[in-house]
């Protein structure tokens, strides 16, 4: 943890309230956002107790499992969850846009993408076990389930695993946006708890934030916002209503487990709303837009990897899969970093401290200087900055600029509170550069070793080709025999 | 009268189980918790006297699934999991002798337990018999700060070729070969302290404590099924840490002699077992042994949300966590980290290089917000 979020936890327990991490917004939320709470049995790997879930704060819908040990009640549920979420992906595949590519083939992308909002990152890896456990069930043969299961389970598996992509939007979990946006006087492990860290942010009129978070840590006023529900709950009302649901079977004791279900999940279904509603009151950062846009072509890009009929995810990427998985997502975290950076200077000031990054005036410019002889002369503006942050970067260090993106510098020399740069990239073509593109003397810039250029994916044999030493290539996908089923679901 | 009896009260001390010794070893600075734990006090009933009630419990589902899963692995002389043993360890063994260790008759103590536990293991270790056993029930022994606690794994010791296995069986699920983590690093530190446990044993009966084979074999529900899977999980790195954590427990005699002659833990319970203490003067009493609240406390020990209470009256950094007092170069109270930062707090010798990014950090955060 930085110093600087470090002290904002202080100055938050000092005053009783959270205090700002970010000045903008940096996850993307979508206009018509769903969001879901799935409740979990405890003890089970993956016995779903209830879902509540819906694009309209106004009318959650509640789907409940009577008995979570009951197989059939499982897959029904499954496929109850599946009517509800199926329809909202595929609302969102109908209207695309032309994407002009320079080199390549032109091609559709959707204009928007579904985004699920869970409580916290217990909830995320739920909803990748859910999907687990579906996406291979089968629509006929011996323990057949309804043609929508697996779907469901592939988009699920889809969503939770595009939800660990660094700076995508298309699942993110409410405490961590939150976390993200705003310090509390709190430990991180406590701002796992939804309710408290909605206490610390937006605590009731006339209460601190700290006294709200407090009385958010009773079980009894806030229930967990799950996956696991609360061990007196389940123990006092829970347990004795699935009792009763066993031995009678009726229609009133599944309400009875329905209502005690839906008495846990309605303080969390309000907060997630309000978790929203403090997202959406932020202004959103410049970079969202771009991410979201990587969002939408993941997402299209799957929904036709369905349509032309490609098996289920597998259960373990292979060698191939998984390096490129890994590079892929190294890549997004350093661009996600980078840009947050440029798009908010409180996150900036965190690479300010440690000297990755500076701000300061411009105290000389030569924006006409050039180096080299005859067709290799080269225009190269030297700057040089006057900070007073620490700066600790080598000579050479290669540096970007959030108020002139797509230029770079090269640090020359560190003399004192004296840094001279060399512009070398985007300060315009020829032996002049463009007017404005060599900032002024007096004018305020900041320089950061961070830079969000384009960067070649790895260099990665095709699966079929994967070498011995990592296995070789992977078995091809066969679904589970009819004779043999691989695994129950109970 | 012995110390550790007089903090306690006229009740008897709660036995240790492995979990508790394992999150002992979570928090080994904290001195109330040693003194607490050594006298075998009890910590929930004082947390909930205090009015601080532990704010975890553990729903009944959970407890069913666990014990209907030890069942199933256990069931017909644990026939299932000597199948799995044979895959693992790829045994050519037929069969396996089964002992009940748990079985001496009558409602026997645990030292009675104890003595005949080692009774046989110590003929097993000297047979060398090579048809493999398995041993349920057994109760072992482990030595923390002087007092003897009796640990009983849910599970079971496997003897085969001269060497142990320790068998841990828990009921949360393996999926494509993975499992959560945290619940993986539990069942690890518990079956470490066993591991430690049955070592020392044999090494008090004079065979060599290296028979028991740092390797576990952790027994979990394979995939949404219910069907058992064994693994192999090494505990070297668990080992290490408790005999370690162990050996600085023992220092706990010179806490306890240095507490003042008259305190004790006493809840003063009437004939119907309800406190009669009064809570001012037990909220003294706990204070009296100087806590090192961590928010991992708020997961293992039972007197947490009392501890974090204090920490906050005492505007202790630890209330934020480790990383935020890592990030704060140590510094102990959050007055003295804003008066750092804000300059009106000359900087005390060692602290010049914190104060000088703290200021750094107080100057940037009030310019850009």
């Amino acid at each position: 943890m930085s110093t600087l979020a470090a002290l904002a936890r202080l100055r938050a327990l000092r005053d009783g309230t959270a205090q700002r991490l970010a000045t903008v917004r940096h996850v993307h939320l979508s206009e018509r956002p769903m969001v879901l709470i799935p409740l979990r049995l405890a003890g089970e790997a993956a016995a779903p107790l209830a879902v509540m879930a819906g694009t309209d704060p106004a009318h959650p819908r509640l789907l409940v499992v009577p008995q979570p040990r009951d197989r059939d009640l499982r897959f029904a549920f499954a496929a109850e969850l599946a009517e509800l979420l199926l329809p909202y992906i595929e609302s969102l595949q109908k209207d695309t846009e032309t994407v002009e590519r320079r080199g390549a083939e032109p091609y559709e992308r959707c204009v928007d993408a579904p985004q699920l909002i869970v409580p916290n990152r217990g909830a995320a890896a739920f909803v990748q076990l859910l999907g687990r456990s579906t996406r291979f069930r089968r629509a006929e043969g011996p323990y057949a389930v309804h043609a929508s299961v697996p779907l469901l389970g592939r988009w699920l598996t889809f969503l939770a695993q595009r939800g660990r992509h660094p700076g995508s939007s298309l699942m993110p979990a409410a405490t961590e946006a939150l976390s993200l946006h705003w310090a509390t006087g709190q430990s991180a492990l406590e701002d796992a708890n939804l309710a408290s860290l909605i206490g610390w942010i937006d605590p009731p009129p006339g209460m601190t934030g700290a006294a709200a978070a407090r009385q958010a840590e009773d079980p009894l006023i806030w229930p967990p916002a799950g996956p696991a529900s609360d061990p007196g709950f389940d123990a006092e009302v829970l347990a004795p209503a699935i009792r009763a649901y066993e031995e009678t079977r009726t229609e009133h004791a599944e309400a009875r487990v329905r209502e005690a279900v839906r008495s846990q999940l309605e303080p969390t279904w309000r907060l997630m709303w309000r978790a929203v509603g403090l997202l959406a009151a932020l202004p959103a950062g410049p970079g969202c837009a771009g991410r979201w846009e990587a969002d939408r072509a993941a997402f299209t890009s799957f929904a036709a990897q369905l349509a032309e009929g490609a098996p289920p995810q597998p259960r373990r990427d292979g060698a191939v899969g998984a390096a490129s998985r890994l590079a892929r997502m190294e890549r997004a975290q350093a661009s996600y970093d980078a840009q947050r950076a440029y798009d908010d200077p409180l996150v900036m000031a965190g690479y300010r401290l440690t000297g990755e990054a500076f701000t300061g005036t411009v105290a000389h410019a030569d924006p006409e200087r050039t180096e080299g002889e005859g067709r290799g002369r080269k225009l190269r503006p030297l700057v040089t900055v006057r900070t007073t942050d620490p700066v600790r970067l080598a000579p050479g260090t290669r540096l970007g600029t959030p108020e002139r993106r797509g230029q770079q510098a090269e640090l020359v020399a560190i003399d004192g509170e004296h840094v001279t740069l060399k512009i070398v990239k985007g300060m315009g073509r020829g032996m002049a550069a463009t007017p404005g593109a060599v900032p002024g003397v007096g004018e305020r810039v900041c320089y950061a070793a961070l830079l969000d250029d384009f960067q070649p994916p790895a260099a990665l044999p095709p699966p079929e080709e994967t070498p011995w030493t990592h296995g070789g290539p992977p078995p091809e996908y066969e679904p589970p025999s009819d004779e043999e089923p691989d695994e129950e679901w109970s | 009268m012995d110390p550790l009896d007089r903090l306690r009260g006229p009740v008897p001390p709660r036995p240790h189980d492995a979990r508790a010794i394992a999150a002992l070893a979570a928090n080994p600075g904290c001195a109330r918790r040693a003194v607490l734990d050594a006298a075998g006090i009890d910590k929930d009933a004082t947390a909930t006297h205090l009015g601080f009630p532990a704010p975890f419990g553990q729903s009944p589902f959970a407890i069913t699934r666990g014990n209907a899963f030890e069942a199933l692995v256990k069931e017909s002389g644990c026939a299932e999991l000597l199948r799995m043993l044979r895959e693992l360890l790829g045994l050519p063994i037929a069969q396996a002798a089964y002992t009940d260790l748990g079985d001496v008759g009558g409602n026997p103590s645990a030292h009675l337990r104890h003595s005949h536990t080692r009774g046989l293991l110590d003929r097993a270790a000297r047979d060398r018999d090579d048809a493999g056993t398995l041993y349920d029930h057994p109760l072992l022994r482990l030595e923390i700060a002087g007092q003897s606690a009796y640990l009983e794994p849910d599970v079971v010791a496997f003897q085969l070729g001269g060497r142990f296995h320790i068998i841990e069986i828990k009921s949360f699920a393996v999926v494509d070969g993975q499992a959560e983590p945290d619940k993986v690093a539990a069942a690890a530190r518990q079956a470490a302290v066993y591991v430690l446990a049955l070592r020392n044993m044999l090494q008090e009966l004079g065979h060599d404590p290296g028979r028991v084979s740092h390797e576990v074999v952790l027994v979990c529900p394979e995939n949404f099924a219910n069907r058992p899977a064994a693994t192999l999980v090494d505990v070297r790195r668990q080992l290490a840490v408790l005999r370690r954590q162990l050996a600085r427990m023992t220092r706990v005699g010179s806490i306890v002699d240095a507490l003042p002659p008259g305190l004790t833990f006493d809840l003063a319970r009437d004939a119907d077992g309800a406190p009669t203490r009064p809570v001012a003067e037990l909220r003294e009493a706990v204070r009296g042994v100087g806590a090192r609240y961590a928010p991992d406390c708020l997961s293992t020990c039972d007197l947490c949300l009392f501890c974090r209470d204090e920490a906050a009256a005492e505007g202790s950094t630890d209330l934020l966590g480790r990383q935020v007092r890592d990030a704060l170069g140590g510094v102990a109270t959050v007055p003295e980290a804003l008066g750092l930062a804000d300059g009106s707090l000359p900087p005390g010798e060692g602290q010049e290089e914190i104060a000088r990014l703290l200021r750094l950090a107080d100057r940037i955060y009030a310019e850009v917000s």
